[in-house]
């Protein structure tokens, strides 16, 4: 990692997604928050994953069936007759 | 996807032939899949067709279908498949098998240290910010991409990415945490340089 004043932090890196998702056992927990509580870089790092999955995660990002598109669909399939039916 | 309205989804109906099931079905997973075949190919139209080639893959192989894995895992599994089969046909220069697709360390180095996680939303997810978005998972390559829409935009757990794609749980992790820091720093880029403007 450039302008980075820590050796471990590329191996630590490699732990970051796990710990987001919650799936990091408890030693590798520890020693990457140590970590983390004194790297300015790696907090950047870890704050702007965060946020970015929250962005992926923002109601905006669902894109629901077009109609003409559901209707085609249920046409294919023979289902024509379910067609006002939505769920 | 509603995971309450899967839930309700009967597979003894649908085996049986419940053609209303069948509709139920459709319309519980029709919005996700065709947002999936939307990231992986980039068009409407092909959108569309693994839409379709799914719905008729599941109605041809229901019969078959023998619980091993959720349904909406089995699901998954078909429209990755045909998602990727119209990728190999359409992109035929594209290597989707490679076990090391991804595995470059390069990928993970971090260049961008700005923190712009503060920003507003509604500033983030503006026109212009979306499209960045948008653009940066439409330029992950196509085997890091499955895998980040199925864990990170759909919410399929590792284990069900994994079943769904038929990987190792490793791999899934090693392609997820590649796309996770290819996204960051593609927005860190963009975010970053408006943060540093605006302080």
């Amino acid at each position: 990692m450039t302008n980075h004043a820590h050796t471990n932090c590329e191996e630590l890196l490699s732990s970051l997604s796990a710990y987001i998702d919650g799936d990091l056992g408890p030693e590798l927990c520890q020693e990457l928050e140590k970590h983390l509580a004194g790297c300015d870089n790696c907090r950047v790092v870890l704050n702007t994953t965060r946020r970015t999955l929250d962005l992926v995660h923002t109601p905006l990002e669902k894109t629901d069936l077009p109609e003409d598109v559901r209707e085609r669909l249920f046409k294919r399939l023979n289902l024509d007759d379910y067609l006002s039916q939505k769920s | 996807m509603n995971k309450t309205m899967s839930l309700e989804i009967s597979v003894e109906a649908l085996i049986a032939g419940d053609r209303a099931e069948f509709a139920r079905l459709v319309d519980v997973y029709s919005s996700p899949i065709y947002r999936l075949g939307l990231r992986m190919l980039g068009t409407p139209q092909d959108a569309e067709d693994v839409l379709q080639n799914t719905f008729l893959n599941v109605l041809t192989h229901l019969s078959t279908f023998e619980g091993r894995s959720s349904l909406s895992t089995w699901f998954y599994r078909i429209a990755a498949n045909e998602a990727l089969m119209l990728i190999r046909k359409k992109k035929p220069e594209i290597n989707l098998d490679d076990a090391q697709a991804g595995d470059n360390d390069e990928d993970l180095l971090p260049t961008q240290f700005t923190d712009w996680s503060a920003l507003p939303e509604d500033e983030l997810l503006s026109g212009e910010g979306k499209k960045i978005l948008d653009t940066a998972i439409q330029t992950l390559p196509e085997s890091m991409r499955i895998v980040f829409l199925l864990r990170d935009v759909e919410g399929l757990s590792i284990k069900e990415t994994a079943n769904a794609l038929n990987l190792t749980e490793t791999n899934v992790k090693t392609r997820l945490l590649r796309a996770r820091m290819f996204l960051r720093e593609q927005l860190s880029t963009y975010h970053g340089e408006r943060f540093i403007r605006e302080e």
